[in-house]
């Protein structure tokens, strides 16, 4: 990956009847990255988007593109291109128009904006629909349009707001390999905003993870999954056990009253943290051989693996496993150190801001 | 199967129930009616034999003078309606969604008083020595001569049947999502080029109902004419109006009424194929 910055946000706050939706952001974008912005509803993730899109002017701070600041630059004065939430096709137009109007804008040749229609629709795998309406296409094809009609403007940086939400799951799955594909093949940046963290583990180069107007982590998708920052992280990115815990000492972590071998340092001693362990991580062995035992308290068949919760000192532990261990037996609990992570505890809300330096 | 038959023929029964009295309504106030107005229309006062005198008489000078002044005016105030609906239908879209339904309110208001009282008081503000005139020489300005002109009467018009452009202008500017208007000025479209490209034609069903709206009225209406024109400008309305009224001929009348009748669906075929047509017509 080319460690070229394309987009800067500087200390971007963006408030909406005097409710703060972006608190002081900051944060870069390198050329060619898939980056996705991940978090719930209400977390600024679509703002920050559209702060970008030009659609919304930040109170304060910068958006610099390629060197230059677009903070005041209208929407169809910038370098990139969106593809919306529920498509926003032309419906009173064809595909092929709603393709060419960008490039009708630019006054391209209409040789030229028929050969990129063609190009376009190919790659979206939609060839000979030029004189249908939009109308008459699925959600999913009506989708592929919306991308095909942004692509072709070459910008160098596609902006998708939750393009997958209104998809099947099924079609969802199968668009995901789509759009990997198409960056890949069309080698822009993109810039992703999703809900749905399965979606932002599948396809991103870098994950942002946001909760209320604050960054919580910025990482690759195995950094935000094997090492999250936070307790948020850790919950809104897939299953997890978040258990409140006592750092022993370097690399020992004594969780509900055991203690437990770990790779984390420099928590200090005897320092209240919260430990994460993710339920694939965890080994059900014989009793005896566990770090701590409990009983088996329900069992559920998930098809890939079994969903079990075990009772154990006091704490439901969530276990998924391919060996299944019945209801009412006796087993012991094995995490190794590596799958052990350790966070400090949040202090206050200074405490959630501070993550948006990192 | 055996089953289902007497459900279905139950179904079958309770729909013609229902329908009965909707029936009955078109029957007695729209069929017969214009069966017969077509009775009169195609029969001969004196002899009720069938004639197409009633049709024919269109074709005098004063007959042919007024029907084309009223399709002149008509489509005058119709096209004032939309300059001046379309900008406002633009602003009350762009409003915050509380305000806006009380501003929209606010202008159809008039549509809840009667329409002759407001036709009246016109009356009494363009008249030559009408609050207009009084307020003009107060500032010693020259008075305006404008009761009983053609320019009244389109004024009356369009004050009357504006909440009709309004609204239907409005419903469909509000329905156009906001990021199909975003998405054109991504794609680089200044206001203008959006404006032309995607707002208006998305609301052209709008402005085909308000046209239809506007225009059907303006072209048959007498009161506005007679109030506001005094005698001295005659539209069809008021020429089909005096067939009735004045001179008790109801085979002329139904004649004339047909006539318009005529023109009418023309004109409404006309914008409604303009208006299906639109969608397909921009094929690169």
């Amino acid at each position: 990956m080319i460690d070229n910055k394309l987009i800067e946000l500087v200390n971007i706050t963006k408030r909406y009847d005097g409710n703060i939706v972006i608190d002081d952001l900051n944060l870069y974008i390198r050329e060619n990255e898939f980056l996705t912005l991940l978090g719930p509803s209400g977390c600024g993730k679509t703002t920050t988007l559209r702060i970008i899109g030009g659609f919304e002017t930040p109170d304060e701070g910068k958006v610099i593109f390629d060197g230059k600041d677009i903070t005041k630059l209208p929407p169809n004065e910038r370098q990139l291109n969106t593809v919306f939430q529920k498509y926003a096709l032309f419906t009173h137009m064809t595909i092929a128009d709603n393709i060419a109007f960008g490039l009708k804008i630019k006054k391209k040749s209409k040789q030229y904006i028929k050969d990129k229609i063609k190009y376009a629709l190919k790659l979206v795998n939609l060839d000979g629909y030029e004189n249908r309406m939009p109308d008459s296409l699925s959600g999913g094809q009506q989708q592929r349009i919306a991308i095909a009609r942004a692509i072709v403007n070459e910008p160098k940086v596609l902006l998708l707001d939750e393009p997958l939400g209104a998809l099947d799951l099924k079609l969802r799955q199968d668009m995901q390999y789509e759009l990997i594909r198409l960056k890949n093949e069309l080698g822009i940046t993109f810039v992703y905003v999703t809900h749905d963290q399965e979606e932002a583990l599948t396809m991103s180069d870098t994950i942002m993870v946001m909760n209320q107007g604050y960054i919580q982590q910025i990482g690759t998708p195995e950094d935000i999954y094997n090492e999250p920052k936070n307790a948020f992280v850790a919950d809104f990115i897939g299953e997890s056990n978040i258990i409140s815990a006592t750092m022993v000492r370097d690399k020992l972590v004594n969780i509900l009253g055991a203690d437990f071998p770990c790779v984390d340092i420099g928590f200090g001693e005897n320092k209240p943290v919260d430990v994460v362990i993710r339920p694939e991580d965890i080994d059900l062995v014989a009793p005896q051989n566990g770090t701590i035992s409990g009983r088996v308290t329900s069992l559920i068949f998930k098809g890939v693996h079994y969903e079990m919760e075990v009772m154990a000192n006091g704490f439901e532990w969530l276990v998924h496993s391919t060996d299944m261990s019945p209801v009412g037996s006796e087993v012991g609990i094995h995490v190794d150190p590596f799958d052990i992570q350790i966070m400090n505890k949040p202090e206050s809300e200074d405490e959630k801001a501070s993550a948006n330096e990192l | 199967m055996a089953l289902f038959v007497p459900v279905n023929f139950m179904k079958r029964k309770n729909t013609v129930l229902l329908a009965t009295p909707y029936g009955l309504w078109i029957t007695g106030f729209t069929i017969i009616p214009l069966l017969m107005v077509v009775y009169y229309g195609f029969t001969s006062r004196s002899t009720g034999v069938l004639t197409l005198d009633n049709i024919k008489l269109i074709s005098t000078p004063e007959n042919l003078k007024a029907l084309w002044l009223s399709v002149q005016l008509s489509l005058l105030s119709t096209f004032l309606c939309l300059l001046i609906a379309y900008p406002l239908a633009m602003i009350l879209r762009n409003m915050k969604a509380k305000s806006n339904s009380f501003m929209v309110m606010l202008f159809i208001m008039p549509m809840w008083m009667n329409s002759l009282l407001r036709i009246v008081a016109w009356q009494n503000i363009l008249e030559k020595r009408g609050i207009l005139n009084t307020f003009l020489s107060f500032l010693h300005l020259p008075a305006l001569e404008i009761i009983n002109t053609p320019a009244a009467i389109v004024f009356g018009m369009v004050y009357d049947f504006l909440p009709f452009m309004i609204l239907p202008l409005y419903n469909t500017l509000v329905k156009i999502d906001e990021n199909v208007i975003n998405a054109a000025h991504d794609l680089g479209a200044g206001n203008f080029y959006t404006f032309i490209k995607i707002i208006f034609p998305l609301s052209i069903p709008g402005v085909v109902s308000g046209i239809t709206m506007v225009f059907v009225p303006s072209l048959t209406t007498f009161v506005i004419s007679d109030i506001l024109g005094g005698s001295k400008v005659l539209l069809i309305g008021n020429v089909i109006e005096q067939q009735f009224q004045k001179l008790n001929n109801w085979n002329s009348g139904s004649g004339l009424s047909l006539v318009l009748m005529v023109f009418v669906l023309l004109s409404m075929t006309l914008v409604a194929k303009y208006d299906k047509g639109e969608g397909r017509t921009n094929v690169l």
